[in-house]
This record gives structure tokens, C-alpha cells and sequence, in this order.
């Protein structure tokens, strides 16, 4: 009793917040400093003005003379812009003085001994203070981007992001995109249905099961190891050659869907056979002591409970399978990648690549929070009040 | 006749005998209670009777046909012999509803009406008529196994075997599962459980199996095992049961 209320007695004294919010200070100046500069450089680029130009004004000592009117005929909209940039890092400041407040409040509570103020407002400074810090590094990457598409006359911006290419040529790559969409959408289903086949087939029981195990095994041993740009060019090119009935007179899609629903099938297989393998061996018992067979327990039991487990891996292989349609184009077919290196190459700009690669982020996003959304219902209908 | 035979059972994991040439006879209407320490293979045995685990020697006869060994049709077995587990084990991904049609609907084919007004009087019948929609997770642990009674009743079985169906349960909830196990007790199910509820075993069963080392070491009618137990073991046995307040 005594001893405890002894080490109460004495408590930690909080280290002072002020060094740290000083740091945010700096470090909030220094990042708004160089987030001006980018941002008149970009008033140049907008203007114009070349990298020359600019050397030649600095030559001749009229920098502000020559560079202020180039500027100023700016459109109001570009002023506007300009303008939101040049406010963005001020933002940084609220944190900081926050943590300054916070700072001070810590110490004013130390000079009147009252220690539990002091920790809490040291502790709230600090917070404040890495919150700045964190977006200031935010910050500066993001004007470094800018600036890194601006320097050199723009060059990088010009190479991959020519506006006025993106534009005229987005209704193109965008139907073509429209290839590689069926290719997935179609594979997905058919994945979905040999994967689960396979799956299974892996965990057929008994001995008279053995041959169909050892079968599926070996499918999904080929088929995970073999890089699926080999498969597709090896099924693309090589079914047409043997002349088999219906097998050697499909268009190419068909041999990109079908060689990526071989491929994607093993994984997918290993995918369901994890899920199928998380369920506890008791749900299996108590289904079969019901008299259920095998399929009936896979079918009602089993496979319906490791469908929601196996979502987010199978959502990351499907993802996977998307930006591998971009590889049909080794068969000729024109999807989104081939159509926009047919414009690059006439055009000699990538800038219509860039469209097929914000396509491609663009699909995976939205897909990522559905299942987010759903696995979230689903969890809330059976989960408990308790 | 008897309605459950086991004839010198034995059943080996891998090389670790857990049954050594077990004999237990279970006649129609009877409530037999197999006690004995944990780990004595209790539900081993239950388990061998509806082929959840094959057996490794001996045989098993219901109303003198043999249910053991090669060339039996299991899933018809289980149609004929409920079990309920000591952890539910209910599918928490189907409503409590869901969960007692599944096996009438697909293994006895009813159709989807006739198997929900066999699960709506069974869910009368354990008290939860009014939770028919609700998830298994939604329940308490005392509710969740009525619903897995209910289950296993659902395909109207002609032996239940009750494996330690109140040890997961808390102390509170105990009473409303022993209650249902007395009710089927008096309607005259047959009826083989593992339980560790000795007051409980004393006053429904017909008979009371010591199972110890992997054979029924002793056995008798409940006044005869809890009150005057002939055998070194069973004495031990019981004797720590009443230390620790079971009896
Ligand atoms: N699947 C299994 N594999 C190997 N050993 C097991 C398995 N199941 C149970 N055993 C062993 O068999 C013995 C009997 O177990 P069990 O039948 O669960 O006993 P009880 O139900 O009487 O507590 C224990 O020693 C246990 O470790
Ligand atoms: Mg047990």
C-alpha cells in the first residue's frame, strides 16, 4: 500500500514538446518554399517560356521584367489553379500550430505542477506535430512530381501525358480496351467453375480417388510454373497449326481465354483447396453425420464458407488475370495495350499507353472496395449481438 | 435381439489402440451412459457407430445387421443414428431454419414445405419457435445446441448418441439441454451418451457403461454403479468425480 502509493508520488515528468514542434515549423516552411518554386516554374511551363528563354533573361539581368508579363497574360483559370497550389502547403500550418499551442499549454501546466495536463498536451503536440511532419513528406513528393514533369521543357509531361494525343485517340484504346474487358469477364467465369473442378478433383477421397488427385496435382503443378505469356503464345499459335475441327478455327480471343483459364485455373484451384482446407474438419463431421455425401457436404456445406474466406485472394488473382490480357497481344490480337503501341509508334509519344495504364488502375479500384462492401455485409448478417 | 451391438470393437490411431476389444449391447428404448475419465475414447466409440471413424477390428450390428467394415452404405447408417457433438458444430452460414432442413431436403428429399414444417414443430418442440431466422452466432451456447438437437432429430432417428452434448456449455445453461434429453428419455428414444453429468446419468439412464483402458470395465444399472461399484477403478473414478462436486 504504501510502497504503491509512493511510486505515484513520483511520476515521469513529460520531455518538452518543444523541439519537435519546432521541427514541424522548419520542415512546414521549407516544403512551402519549395512548393512556390514548382508552382512558378509551372507558371513559366504554362506561359511557355522555355528553358532557354529563361537562361537568356537571367543573362541579361531581366528575369522579373521579361518573366512577369509572360505570366500575367496567363487565362484566369490558369491563375486559379495556380492559386489553389499555391495554398495547398499552407494547409501544413494548422498542424504546426497546434502542436505549438499544445506545446505551450504543456509547459504553462508544468509550472503549475500539474502533471497530468502536461502529459496530455505533450502528447497531443506530438501527434499534431508528425501529422504535419507526414504531410509535409506528402508535399514535397507530390510538388516533386510536378516539377519532375515540367523540368526539361516539359519533357516528361509532353512523353507521356500529350493532352491533346490523349484525347484524340481515347475513344480508340478505350474500344480496344473493350477486347481485354471480355477477355477477363468471360475467363472469370470459366475460371471460377475449372477451379473450383480442380479443387476439388485434388481432394476427391479414398483410394479409388488417387488417380483423380494425382491428376489434378500434376495440372496444377504445369500450369502455376508456366509463365502465362508462354501458354497463351503456345495455345494462341500452336492449336490453329493442328487443324483439329473446332479447336483450330477459333478467333484469338478465344485461345487468350482459353489459355488464361488454364493458367488462372491453378492458381484458382489452390485458392479454393486453402479456403476449402480453413473450414474446421467438425463442419465436414457434422455434415456427413447427417448423412450428406462428400458432394452434398463440398455443395451446401464446405465450398459456401470458404467462398467468403477465399474472396480477397481471389479477387487478388483476378486483378492479376486483368493485366495479364494485356499479354494477347503477343497472338496478334489488338487489345488495349497492342492498339496504343500501334498509336505510340505512329505518334512517337507514349501518351497512349498512359491511357491503357490509368484504364487498367481504373478497373481494379472500384472492384477492390465492392468486395470490401460485401464481405462487410455478409460478416454483419451472421455475426452475433454478442 | 439387441437394437445396437458392438463386439469386441477395436480401433487403432495409427499404432495407439484406443479401443481393445470393446462389447456393449444397446437395446431398444434404453438410455445408455458411457462415463469414464477424459481421453478414454467415449467419442471414439460414438463415432465408430455411425462409420465417422472405421473401426480396426470387431463388428457392429443394428437390429443384427452389420453397420462396420467394407461395403456399408454409410450415408443410409446416418440417416438411422443422430449424433450431436459436444461444440454444436451448427453451419454458420445458414439460419437456424436452414440448418435443420438441409439434411430432410437432400438426403431424405422432402420437399422444401414438408421439411420446414417438420423443423417448425421440432423447433417447438426445443423451445425456439421463435428464433427460426436467426444465425447461429445470434444464439447462446445453451440455444445453439437445442438447435442441434432439433437437427439430428429432423431426420427421425432411430438411435441418438449424445457426445458430452453440456460440457461447453456455461453452468446456467446446462439444465435447459438436460431437460430436451429427458423429454426424448421419456418418449422412448434410444439413446447412447457420453456425459460427465453424473447426477444427471443417475436418474435417466437404463443402464450406466464404466469405460476404461478401451473396454466397458463395468457396467450395471445406474443404482448399482453410483452406489456400490464393485470394481478398483470405477471406485477410483467415481471417488474423484465426488471431489470434484459432480455428484
Ligand atoms: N483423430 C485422432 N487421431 C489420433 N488420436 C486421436 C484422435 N482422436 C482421438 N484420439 C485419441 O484417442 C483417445 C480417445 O479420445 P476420445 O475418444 O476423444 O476420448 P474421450 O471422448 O473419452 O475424452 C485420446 O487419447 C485421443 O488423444
Ligand atoms: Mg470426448
Amino acid at each position: 500500500m504504501n510502497q504503491d502509493s509512493s511510486r505515484f508520488r513520483a511520476p515521469s515528468i513529460p520531455k518538452s514538446a518543444m523541439p519537435l514542434t519546432l521541427a514541424a515549423l522548419l520542415i512546414s516552411s521549407l516544403t512551402t518554399l519549395f512548393a512556390w518554386w514548382v508552382v512558378w516554374q509551372l507558371a513559366l511551363a504554362l506561359a511557355g517560356v522555355t528553358e532557354e528563354q529563361t537562361a537568356l533573361a537571367l543573362e541579361k539581368n531581366l528575369y522579373w521584367s521579361e518573366m512577369l508579363p509572360r505570366v500575367s497574360s496567363l487565362p484566369w483559370f490558369a491563375f486559379l489553379g495556380l492559386g489553389v497550389m499555391v495554398l495547398i502547403p499552407l494547409a501544413l500550418f494548422v498542424p504546426t500550430i497546434q502542436a505549438y499551442g499544445f506545446a505551450a499549454r504543456a509547459k504553462q501546466a508544468l509550472t503549475q505542477e500539474d502533471l497530468i495536463e502536461a502529459r496530455v498536451a505533450t502528447a497531443n503536440s506530438s501527434n499534431a506535430a508528425w501529422y504535419a511532419i507526414g504531410y509535409a513528406i506528402f508535399a514535397v513528393l507530390l510538388f516533386g512530381t510536378v516539377w519532375f514533369m515540367i523540368a526539361r521543357d516539359v519533357a516528361v509531361g509532353n512523353t507521356f501525358f500529350k493532352l491533346d494525343l490523349m484525347l484524340e485517340k481515347a475513344g480508340l484504346v478505350g474500344n480496344a480496351f473493350l477486347t481485354n474487358v471480355f477477355i477477363f469477364m468471360v475467363a472469370q467465369v470459366f475460371i471460377l467453375i475449372w477451379g473450383l473442378v480442380v479443387a476439388l478433383a485434388r481432394m476427391v477421397p479414398g483410394a479409388a480417388g488417387q488417380p483423380i488427385r494425382l491428376l489434378a496435382t500434376l495440372y496444377t503443378d504445369a500450369f502455376r510454373g508456366l509463365p502465362s505469356v508462354i501458354t497463351i503464345y503456345l495455345i494462341g499459335f500452336g492449336l490453329p497449326l493442328t487443324g483439329f475441327p473446332i479447336l483450330g478455327d477459333l478467333p484469338p480471343v478465344w485461345y487468350a481465354i482459353f489459355a488464361l483459364t488454364l493458367t488462372y485455373g491453378a492458381y484458382v484451384a489452390e485458392v479454393y483447396r486453402a479456403g476449402i482446407e480453413s473450414i474446421h474438419p467438425s463442419q465436414m463431421m457434422a455434415a456427413r453425420s447427417l448423412g450428406l455425401n462428400f458432394f452434398q457436404t463440398m455443395r451446401f456445406v464446405i465450398v459456401p464458407q470458404a467462398i467468403r474466406r477465399i474472396i480477397p485472394p481471389l479477387l487478388n488473382d483476378f486483378i492479376g488475370l486483368q493485366k495479364d490480357t494485356a499479354l494477347v497481344n503477343v497472338i496478334g490480337t489488338i487489345d488495349a495495350f497492342n492498339q496504343a503501341r500501334i498509336l505510340a509508334s505512329n505518334n512517337f509519344n507514349l501518351s497512349t499507353v498512359t491511357i491503357v495504364a490509368i484504364l487498367f488502375v481504373l478497373i481494379t479500384i472500384p472492384q477492390a472496395r465492392l468486395v470490401d462492401r460485401l464481405l462487410e455485409q455478409d460478416a454483419a448478417k451472421t455475426r452475433g449481438a454478442k | 435381439m439387441s437394437f445396437l451391438e458392438m463386439r469386441n470393437v477395436t480401433k487403432l490411431y495409427g499404432a495407439v489402440p484406443v479401443l481393445r476389444g470393446l462389447n456393449l449391447s444397446v437395446e431398444e428404448h434404453q438410455v445408455v451412459c458411457l462415463i469414464g475419465p477424459s481421453g478414454c475414447g467415449k467419442s471414439t466409440l460414438l463415432r465408430c457407430i455411425n462409420g465417422l471413424e472405421p473401426i480396426s477390428g470387431g463388428e457392429i450390428l443394428i437390429l443384427g445387421d452389420r453397420v462396420s467394415g467394407a461395403g456399408v452404405d454409410v450415408n443410409r447408417l446416418r440417416r438411422d443414428v443422430g449424433i450431436v457433438f459436444q461444440s454444436f458444430n451448427l453451419f454458420p452460414h445458414m439460419t437456424v431454419l436452414e440448418n435443420i432442413c438441409l439434411a430432410p431436403r437432400q438426403v431424405l428429399g422432402l420437399s422444401k414445405a414438408e421439411a420446414e414444417a417438420r423443423a417448425a414443430e421440432l423447433l417447438e418442440r426445443v423451445k425456439l419457435g421463435a428464433k427460426h431466422k436467426a444465425y447461429p452466432d445470434q444464439l447462446s451456447g445453451g440455444q445453439q445446441q437445442r438447435v442441434a438437437i432439433a437437427r439430428a432429430l429432423a431426420m427421425q432417428p432411430m438411435l441418438m448418441l449424445l457426445d458430452e452434448i453440456t460440457s461447453a456449455l456455461d453452468p446456467e445453461l446446462v439444465a435447459e439441454v438436460l431437460d430436451l434429453v429427458r423429454d426424448l428419455a421419456a418418449e422412448g428414444m434410444t439413446m447412447l451418451l457420453a456425459t460427465h453429468e453424473m447426477g444427471f446419468a443417475k436418474e435417466v439412464s437404463s443402464k450406466v457403461c464404466f469405460l476404461f483402458e478401451g473396454v466397458v470395465h463395468e457396467e450395471g444399472s445406474p443404482q448399482q454403479i453410483f452406489g456400490a461399484p464393485t470394481k478398483e477403478r470405477t471406485q477410483g473414478f467415481l471417488k474423484s468425480i465426488i471431489e470434484a462436486g459432480r455428484l
